[in-house]
């Protein structure tokens, strides 16, 4: 247990161990652990963004879902509506179709009685001409009994 | 115990306790007073190892220490070579946990701002005692046969070679790294505070200008203290728990009855001993944290 030399000795190995592990050993390793440190404290964030992110999704994608599903009932109750005119809208124009048709049929039986009645008038005038002349048996003056005649059938 | 017989249980706690010492070879004359033979060489007694004075050294410690200490480094530095920042390799976890450790004793004890050489000089001092208080688990006997039994093939007498295993039971080496620390201390001393606020400190305080005589006594008293306190702490528990190592294997000696107690007794200690280790390393460095902190702070 004397002291020697040895002091001096265990001192300069002590100085160039301590200088090694400064120059050699700690900033690589510091530096790889501060690396790892901030790698990791992003990796945390980034997962923290990408929760985020998908959160936001989410919410995105139901809003499209609700606002297809309103534009989808809108459309629905468009149709029905456009639907409900078309039907509508051929029920006024087949009643007015049938109201045409019946009156040009009932012009036209109008027309067909008008002229029947017309030609039964002429007709009937010439009977009762010939009728007359048979019964008078004799000639009567032809132009002042059409007269006469004539304001009879229009008045019957 | 050895196996000679004509071995004493002081003569072999005495052989337990010396270190292998290199220096001029010491001749004890018929008057009982040493004289220097201008010769070097390993002393074969203590007294011999005593008489060469400073200018001698003690090749166990130092190789000892210094294998550590390269083994430690080469560790250290084969994990800061390879390291990765991605998912670590196991050995290099361990490395990381040992350095995350040490970061934050540092971090938490030193407040002198940015300061390069701390922390690595924590990792120093931490790892590297603590190895050197490890080998006092190895069990006493072992390595100094082996190098007795080792050095017998060239012809050397094998009772007359020491080896002292744990470096840190040396005083040189705790007391050698104290210097370094020490001088560390005084360096940032006057670093940052300049040699007149630093001498200023000495003669000032604690008392004030009026008192500056007992105020310098005082505070060099402190100074000195701290370097002496660090070594002196860190040799005393481990050369008293290696003492305690070499009284245990003493019993190993004595028949059965007490060889299986010492048995006992060995396992017990050495995992006590684990705590001791550890704590000692730790003492070191948490101290080494705080004196050099104290050369940063301003009074």
């Amino acid at each position: 247990m004397n002291m020697n030399a040895t002091l001096i000795g265990q001192a300069i190995a002590f100085a160039i161990f301590i200088a090694f592990c400064m120059k050699y050993v700690w900033p690589p390793i510091m530096q790889a652990l501060e690396e790892r440190t901030k790698k990791i404290a992003e990796g945390l964030a980034a997962a923290e963004r990408g929760r985020h992110e998908q959160e936001l999704a989410e919410k995105r994608a139901q809003q499209v879902i609700h606002e297809a599903k309103e534009q989808a009932n809108e459309i629905i109750s468009q149709a029905q509506r456009r639907g409900n005119d078309i039907v509508d809208e051929s029920k006024e124009s087949a009643r007015v179709e049938g109201e045409r048709i019946l009156t040009t049929a009932q012009a036209e039986i109008e027309q067909e009685a008008n002229r029947a009645k017309d030609e039964l008038r002429g007709q009937v005038s010439t009977i009762a001409l010939a009728g007359a002349a048979k019964i008078l048996d004799r000639e009567i003056d032809d132009k002042a009994h059409t007269d006469l005649l004539d304001e009879l059938v229009s008045r019957i | 115990m050895a196996s000679e017989s004509s071995i004493t249980t002081s003569g072999y706690i005495k052989h337990h306790l010396q270190n292998l010492t290199y220096g001029e070879k010491q001749i004890e004359t018929s008057a009982g007073t040493w004289e220097a033979t201008g010769q070097y060489g390993f002393a074969t007694t203590s007294a011999e190892a005593a008489q060469m004075g400073f200018w001698a050294i003690n090749v166990d410690t130092m190789l000892l220490s210094i294998i550590l200490g390269t083994a430690m480094m080469w560790f250290f530095r084969s994990v800061a070579k390879t390291i990765s920042t991605g998912v670590p390799s196991p050995v290099q976890n361990f490395a990381e946990m040992i350095i995350d450790f040490i970061n934050d004793t540092v971090r938490g004890s030193f407040n002198g701002g940015k300061n390069d050489l701390v922390a690595p000089l924590a990792l120093t001092i931490f790892v590297w005692i603590f190895l050197m208080n490890l080998m006092d688990l190895i069990p006493v006997d072992i390595l100094p046969l082996a190098v007795a039994q080792g050095a017998a093939l060239f012809g050397a007498d094998p009772h007359h070679v020491f080896f002292k295993v744990v470096p840190s039971t040396d005083p040189n080496a705790t007391m050698g790294m104290a210097l370094v620390v020490f001088a560390l201390m005084l360096y940032y001393s006057f670093k940052i505070k300049g040699a007149g606020g630093f001498l200023g400190e000495l003669a000032f305080e604690p008392f004030g200008k009026m008192a500056l005589p007992v105020n310098l006594v005082l505070e060099t008293v402190t100074l000195l203290a701290k370097p002496f306190s660090l070594g002196l702490r860190l040799f005393g528990n481990m050369y008293a728990g290696e003492m305690v190592f070499i009284l245990i294997a003493t019993m190993y000696g004595a028949g059965l009855m007490l060889g299986s107690v010492a048995g006992l007794l060995q396992i017990g200690w050495a995992i006590f001993h684990i705590l001791i280790i550890t704590l000692q390393a730790f003492i070191f460095m948490v101290l080494t944290i705080v004196y050099i902190d104290m050369a940063h702070q301003h009074h």
